[in-house]
């Protein structure tokens, strides 16, 4: 440990680059061509409401045509007003937003202070930028970002492109296979002033027309008593989902449908 | 030609601690000090700069002195713990290891350097009941010159040690409510002051590393906080 090491700033990611280079992937050793087989996540979905905003994400992760897990977590709490929902590769992802979780825990520590939601979805930005040559090498990272603004009183969402391209979305959002799919469902159901309850409800609904249309999504699993990862976000702090809730919202769903002959 | 003088290692090394002594005796003292739910740092310090901080889950940090070299020890502290526990596991960064880090550091600046730190650091790891081996709390200080001692109970670092202490001797007892700890350790803190009334809540900062919560168990009081303990 020296006293003074050739980093001195407040950024973890940073601290990671310039004196542990070892933690972190060396793309550049990995020559040209793709990375093939590994496990991909899925589908993942942000939306604002009238409390905050609500980050869900099924558990399936794909390599190929194949289950590579059935109960992967791909929804994140990176500190206690933010969260991290990813898809693309599952290992950049998972490593990402748990670089991210201690970047921001790092920079409080350090500063005596939280970042505003705004530096917290840049860094993130600049973490995805970064990542950039491994992306190319089908090992992008795309994830979705959402917190609770403690300054201005409201939920935010943020989505991302591979180059770390970064873009405000004022309703709702969704990435990854089944992400069209939720975006649809999300649609019609959507309103600015949802509840908590109704956000639940229809992030659920999406979550089950993605699974029902991509086949790399999972959605809700009875029978094996998999359910999606739901994290809310208000001014009072982070909450999740129980389970109980996640399949008497699903059993409403299949009950409805079985009413319609929509089955 | 003039000939260099000739310093006697202990000369130079008496001369060094001396400096370091006075630097550190004109600060005020902090107080580490356990308690049923955990571990409680009280300094006294009425300015809006840090004298305690948080490094990790379990583990705070207090240092007495020239502000700018503890506080850029904390950082270093934070650095290491943050990067320890990224390459292996939360669970992994642990007290101890810390408090040798940071010995060593302190001690080779104080052989190697012109000038030594002018520092005293405590480093606080409070128990956690969720696993056998992490159950008790530990408290450290560490002086100018590296040297690493372990405190059962309370520790105090700063200017007025001595005076601090015998408070605290005579009335800590394992176990304490944290209202009852807090209570004694503004007073410790009154007798190594040389002042006629009590301290001011205003002037104190007060952390906590909490047993009980889970994850990072480190928090600041607020004013109101103090007060709501010392009136329990």
């Amino acid at each position: 440990m020296p006293l003074r090491g050739s980093y001195n700033g407040s950024s973890f990611f940073e601290l990671l680059q310039l004196e542990h280079r070892h933690l972190l992937p060396d793309v550049t050793a990995w020559g040209q061509g793709t990375v093939e087989g590994v496990p991909h996540g899925t589908t993942v979905l942000a939306m604002r409401f009238g409390d905050g905003v609500l980050v869900a994400g099924d558990r399936l992760a794909t390599a190929g045509h194949s289950v590579a897990s059935r109960d992967v977590v791909k929804v994140f709490q990176t500190d206690p007003y933010s969260v991290m929902a990813i898809s693309g590769a599952a290992g950049p992802c998972i490593e990402m937003a748990r670089i991210l979780s201690v970047e921001l825990e790092h920079y409080e520590k350090i500063e005596g202070e939280s970042l505003e939601l705004e530096g917290k979805a840049n860094k993130l930005a600049q973490m995805i930028r970064a990542n950039l040559p491994a992306a190319m090498q089908g090992l992008a990272v795309v994830p979705l970002f959402a917190g609770y603004d403690t300054r201005r009183k409201i939920g935010r969402l943020w989505k991302y492109d591979i180059t770390g391209g970064r873009y405000e979305e004022a309703e709702f959002d969704a990435t990854g296979s089944g992400g069209i799919y939720a975006r649809e469902s999300l649609k019609h159901g959507w309103a600015a002033d949802l509840g908590r309850d109704d956000a639940v409800r229809i992030a659920v609904a999406a979550l089950t027309a993605a699974a029902d249309e991509d086949r790399a999504t999972g959605g809700v699993d009875l029978e094996r008593g998999i359910y999606p990862v739901i994290r809310i976000c208000t001014n009072a702090g982070q909450t999740e989902a129980s389970e109980e809730e996640i399949a008497a919202c699903y059993r409403t769903i299949l009950e409805a449908r079985t009413a319609g002959g929509n089955l | 030609m003039s000939m260099p003088f000739y310093v006697s290692p202990e000369q130079v090394m008496a001369d060094k601690a001396e400096f370091a002594r006075k630097g550190i005796a004109r600060g005020k003292s902090i107080v580490a000090i356990e308690h049923q739910g955990g571990i409680l740092l009280v300094a006294e310090n009425a300015t809006s700069l840090s004298k305690v901080g948080e490094i990790y889950d379990r583990i705070a940090f207090a240092g007495v002195g020239k502000f700018s070299e503890f506080d850029q020890l904390r950082k270093v502290g934070v650095r290491f713990a943050d990067t320890k526990g990224y390459a292996y596991s939360r669970e992994d960064v642990r007290g101890r290891g810390l408090a040798n880090a940071f010995s060593q550091v302190m001690g080779e600046v104080f052989t190697r350097e012109i000038k030594p730190l002018e520092i005293e650091i405590i480093v606080a790891e409070v128990g956690d009941d969720r696993y056998d081996d992490h159950k008790k709390n530990t408290i450290y200080r560490v002086k100018y010159d590296g040297f690493i001692s372990d405190h059962p109970g309370f520790c105090v670092i700063g200017g007025n040690v001595d005076d601090v202490e015998s408070v605290l001797k005579n009335d800590y007892s394992d176990g304490m409510p944290a209202g009852e700890a807090a209570k004694l350790a503004r007073r410790s803190l009154d007798a190594g002051a040389e002042r006629s009334s009590e301290l001011d809540v205003a002037s104190l900062e007060v952390c906590l590393l909490d047993r009980n919560r889970t994850g990072r168990k480190f928090c600041r009081l607020s004013t109101e906080e103090v007060q709501g303990m010392l009136n329990t």
